[in-house]
């Protein structure tokens, strides 16, 4: 099973990203989660379960209540591994358009 | 502001996309491509050779800024279509020998036309082998990754 495959297609869906932001900042049940939501409930849950598996989201549980809070550890690993190939790139790219703004043909 | 460059390789393929439009007509951004100067300004690099031509040949030199050659990289031109095409074969010489020595990549340049002031630039780097890729990024990842998603990004950071 290829663990970090499943880690990247779960923050390329827009609802799990956005559950990630809210979970960012604060630990939240599955229910207030759902609360900030349109989707179904059952849906919301499905979101949570594959966050959790792929351990983007860490679980406790606190009385009857199951709390999420994010995985700060697996998000850096996630976030930090594509960025500096793409920041050269950017950099470059960013360079290249500056100095091609200036440019003045001789004719 | 989300960024301009957008980097994607998919799990299990031996290549990465990466994709950037530029706030430029098409011929000045291909221009940027063909003009030792230019190239030597955006790359950071001295342009030893430029041959913008099919079958032509390249060959660049980077150096420290104490001077010293850090590495050159040259390779030859099999595609070269003005204001289209560029596709390149690309291969590091004389790293050190503690550097993973990487095979030559081949590099498909594509350029187009957006709007009379825009343009957007294709380029696939196409690897010897998927491991090659993967060491090459360290890590493999997916396509549809977009880190771009700024607050994300911004919460990534703070959480360093």
């Amino acid at each position: 099973m290829n663990l970090r495959r499943d880690v990247f297609q779960a923050i390329a869906d827009p609802t799990r990203r956005a559950i990630l932001l809210l979970v960012a900042t604060q630990t939240m049940t599955a229910g207030a989660i759902a609360a900030n939501f349109d989707t179904a409930r059952p849906t919301v849950s499905k979101h949570l379960s594959i966050l959790t598996e792929c351990e983007l989201l860490e679980q406790h549980q606190n009385g009857r209540e199951v709390y999420y809070h994010i995985n700060a550890k697996k998000m850096r690993e996630v976030a930090d591994f594509i960025e500096p190939f793409r920041n050269m790139w950017d950099d470059r790219f960013n360079k290249l358009e500056a100095i091609m703004k200036k440019y003045k043909p001789e004719k | 502001m989300e960024r301009k460059t957008k980097v994607a390789a998919e799990d299990g393929k031996q290549e990465i996309m990466i994709t950037r439009e530029f706030d430029l007509p098409l011929e000045l951004l291909f221009k940027a491509y063909v003009e030792p100067e230019i190239v030597a300004q955006w790359m950071g690099t001295k342009v030893l050779k430029l041959e913008n031509r099919k079958h032509g040949a390249y060959q660049f030199e980077t150096s420290d800024p104490q001077g010293n050659v850090v590495f050159r990289a040259n390779g030859v031109l099999p595609e070269f279509i003005p204001n289209q095409k560029i596709t390149r074969t690309f291969e590091m010489e004389n790293t050190p020998a503690s550097a993973v020595r990487f095979p030559v990549q081949l590099e498909y340049l594509e350029f187009e036309k957006l709007t009379d002031n825009t343009s957007k630039l294709t380029m696939q780097i196409v690897y010897k082998s998927v491991e090659l890729r993967d060491q090459m990024l360290k890590m493999p990842f997916a396509q549809g990754l977009n880190m771009a998603h700024n607050r994300l990004q911004e919460i990534v950071n703070n959480l360093k």
